[in-house]
């Protein structure tokens, strides 16, 4: 059975974002994908914690997708995970509704692999650096899934971006339809990392 | 006719009561009603006033005092000297001009004496301040070129009339036979002395204006009963119009001038709000008085000779007017409401012509063929305002709009805005400091000017037309923005635009809360109250300042707003049809209650979790 998919974008210039144009048309109208594009429903940050608790609850997958800024996220996003992850709700006493529920970190990056590594200009891995949205996700007792990073994205062609786009959908129908638990994948670092091969094989298992 | 006091403020109260709705309704204006009235009550149809009608118009004149005074509180010194020029350069040039023309006509042609017809030129120059003066307020026009320049010309015909009353007993010639007993005490003073006189009067109501009311006002005010600051004011105006009178100055400019002088007085809205209905009264039995004392057997004995004459009059002066307009500017459509608003014979003609009678330079059978050509002049005056606003003053707007070529050329704007005021031109600016040019639909011809030298794409004339939205792109355009002050006129053009134009988008400005629930009935999703985000943001400031965090007092505001507007669709709904006035305001207290009932239930709910530790502490 498919399972729903909440994909919460946050970008504050989106417009002048090709990496993003790509990846959003990518899988904006995929079947049982909630696609919400948060800085054009809180231009005043002003977040509807109600609504958006609403929405975790009836999604399975939710996915962050956002462009790494100082390596972390837009700044709506931590409003977002500051009013909504409540306590008493998301953690703490009480605090289980997340529970089981897996999280995914697609980024586009205007660095890339070379350079987000120890001794690369930026010294930390992507993944040493998601850490803190890793343990939030562990926090509410969620999976957090290997982030999908789409490097170098300030200089990619669109041909390029487009490949991206597709993969995005790819793994974004992947992990909804896939038989494998998704347990399986906590071990890879990043998506990016499945060749083509070992895709496949993970995806379309039981197909 | 016999009849008592009481019967006769009846007769007068019912006929403003029975017609001046039936001429608003009709939108020919206030004065045209009481005007009928008068003629349909007086000794000529109905008979039920008869020759008391002078009586009661020399009564109501005081009405036109009143008014004075009340205009004048609406100009401080200061405004009023920025005025100079245009009371000096259009008035005076006004006065000259129709004065010389019609001195020409009696002298030149008619052939009457050199006397009578300087008297009568000067006398049939004059335009009714209470007309003009009525219509601007009523039809909302005191604030455009036309209404300012009219005021200017108005305001120095009232300052003229002392130096006009002072030269008429030197055009007599025969020594006077009879002056009328209750005139000025200074007439048989020396000359010279009777102007030490009237400076001396000018100058103490300077002063008192200046230093003695206001301190009188407030111990009055301290007095708290309201009848007494009524008296006072009503103390003041008729002192002041009394004092003018004794030493034989215009009352209606001494009260002007003690209006200007309590300008800046704080209790200037208190002066207004009580003078106010007494003025409104009084000019209305003025305006019914006039009509009542229409001499019909005159009229009838040569009706081509008295209308030919009206006309013949009312057309020089408008000529004379409309080119003071053009030398001075004014937009061809201001221009000829300027010229339409000024061109009748006013109140003063009686004044200056009962004098002139009194002097015996003119007879009896000339006094009453002018007064009786004054009167239809007043008459006609609103019939043509009324016929320049229905037909041609809509045609003159929609042509110099599309007369512009590149008015023509259409398409491109998305965008419409309605109403080019504070409210409108904020959005319009706006939108155009990112690169959006919406076209403007103002009916203020100066600012239309303004913002075509701008370079805005503007159109001229009133947004709830059909042809106007036509030739403005409604067909092509996305989205109205309706920036319209008054709701009725809101209201209309949503019908408008759903009827003819359903493709647009409409986003309206709503004065308040109940004006909204209007638009939401009408099918409006996107109204925008006047006072929601204003008021907040005010409020936010007053939270900060009692010592609550900026950003706190922030975020409640936004929740404030979120759920006032779920409130205003949810409230709506509880609306009933209301019936009348007393209904609507019951029904804004009702809803007034279920909105604060629902406040309640909004603050019992809400707890602010937000970067709340105080759970995680314990």
């Amino acid at each position: 059975m498919s399972k729903k998919v909440l994909i919460l974008f946050f970008h504050p210039r989106f417009e002048d974002s090709q990496a993003n144009k790509e990846l959003v048309s990518a899988i904006k109208n995929v079947d049982n994908v909630t696609f919400r594009d948060l800085y054009e429903y809180y231009p005043d940050f002003h977040v509807d914690v109600k609504l958006e608790q609403q929405l975790l609850k009836e999604h399975d997958i939710i996915i962050w997708q956002h462009p790494f800024y100082w390596y972390s996220c837009p700044p709506l996003m931590k409003q977002w995970i500051d009013l909504v992850l409540e306590y008493g709700w998301a953690y703490g006493k009480d605090g289980d509704q997340l529970k089981g529920k897996y999280f995914l970190s697609a980024i586009t990056s205007g660095g890339n692999f070379d350079v987000y590594r120890k001794g690369g200009r930026n010294n930390f891995t992507y993944k040493e650096l998601l850490q803190p949205f890793e343990q939030t996700v562990n926090h509410c007792l969620g999976h957090y899934l290997p982030p999908f990073i789409v490097p170098s994205a300030l200089r990619c062609s669109k041909q390029e971006l487009q490949n991206y786009g597709a993969f995005y959908a790819e793994l974004v129908a992947g992990i909804q339809n896939t038989e494998t638990p998704l347990q399986e994948f906590l071990k890879y670092n990043y998506f990016n990392d499945l060749s083509s091969e070992k895709w496949k094989a993970l995806f379309y298992k039981q197909q | 006719m016999e009849s008592s006091f009481l019967q006769t403020a009846v007769i007068l109260l019912g006929t403003a009561l029975i017609f001046v709705p039936i001429a608003k309704k009709a939108g020919i204006g206030s004065v045209l009603g009481y005007l009928l009235g008068g003629i349909i009550i007086g000794p000529f149809i109905l008979g039920l006033i008869g020759n008391e009608g002078e009586d009661i118009m020399h009564a109501a004149e005081f009405g036109v005092v009143m008014m004075l005074f009340l205009i004048g509180l609406e100009l401080n010194p200061e405004s009023f000297w920025k005025m100079r020029k245009s009371i000096l350069g259009m008035g005076l040039s006004q006065l000259i001009g129709s004065s010389a023309l019609i001195f020409a006509l009696f002298y030149f042609i008619l052939g009457k004496a050199f006397n009578t017809s300087v008297a009568v030129s000067l006398s049939l120059a004059m335009s009714s301040t209470a007309i003009v003066l009525q219509t601007l307020k009523e039809k909302s026009l005191t604030n455009t070129h036309a209404g300012k320049s009219s005021f200017s010309v108005l305001l120095l015909q009232d300052i003229a009339v002392i130096p006009i009353l002072a030269i008429i007993p030197l055009l007599a010639t025969n020594t006077i036979t009879s002056m009328d007993s209750k005139h000025s005490i200074i007439a048989d003073l020396d000359p010279h002395f009777s102007t030490l006189i009237i400076l001396a009067v000018v100058a103490f109501i300077y002063i008192m204006g200046r230093f003695l009311i206001n301190p009188f006002l407030h111990y009055i005010a301290k007095v708290r009963m309201r009848e007494l600051f009524t008296a006072s004011a009503l103390f003041i105006v008729i002192g002041v119009a009394w004092l003018m009178e004794q030493v034989g100055i215009s009352a209606a400019l001494g009260t002007f001038m003690a209006g200007v002088l309590l300008a800046n007085s704080e209790f200037r809205h208190e002066l207004e709000s009580d003078i106010e209905p007494f003025k409104g009264v009084l000019l209305g039995l003025f305006f019914t008085a006039v009509g009542s004392t229409i001499n019909f057997d005159l009229i009838f004995a040569d009706p081509v000779a008295v209308f030919s004459f009206v006309l013949l009059i009312m057309l020089i002066k408008a000529v004379v007017l409309f080119t003071i307009g053009k030398i001075f500017n004014i937009q061809l459509d201001q221009n000829l409401l300027f010229s339409l608003l000024l061109c009748q014979v006013g109140e003063f003609a009686f004044v200056l012509l009962a004098s002139t009678r009194q002097l015996e330079i003119i007879d009896k059978e000339t006094l009453d063929f002018l007064m009786a050509a004054t009167t239809i002049s007043m008459i006609l005056s609103p019939l043509f305002l009324y016929i320049n606003e229905r037909f041609i003053d809509p045609k003159l707007g929609v042509k110099q709009a599309e007369s512009r070529p590149a008015d023509d050329v259409e398409g491109n704007e998305s965008v419409i805005i309605a109403g080019f005021g504070h409210f409108g031109s904020t959005i319009g600016r706006f939108l155009r400091a990112n690169g959006v040019s919406a076209t403007i639909l103002d009916n203020d011809s100066e600012q239309v000017d303004l913002l075509r030298k701008m370079g805005f794409k503007v159109f001229y004339g009133d947004a709830t037309r059909v042809d106007l939205l036509e030739a403005a792109g409604a067909s092509k355009a996305k989205i109205l923005i309706s920036a319209i002050d008054s709701p009725e006129r809101n209201y209309q053009l949503v019908d408008e635009v759903k009827k003819h134009f359903p493709h647009l988008q409409l986003f309206m400005r709503a004065k308040n809360r109940m004006d909204a629930y209007e638009l939401i009935e009408l099918g409006v999703n996107d109204v925008y109250r006047e006072s929601l985000h204003t008021s907040v943001s005010l409020g936010i400031d007053v939270l900060h300042a009692l010592g609550q965090r900026k950003y706190t007092a922030s975020r409640k505001a936004a929740e404030f707003i979120h759920y006032d507007e779920k409130a205003l669709n949810k409230l709506g709904k509880f609306r009933h049809e209301k019936t009348g006035y007393v209904e609507s305001v019951r029904n804004e207290i009702e809803i007034q209650e279920r909105l604060l009932a629902e406040d309640a239930k909004f603050l019992d709910q809400r707890e602010d979790v937000a970067w709340d530790s105080s759970k995680r502490r314990s």
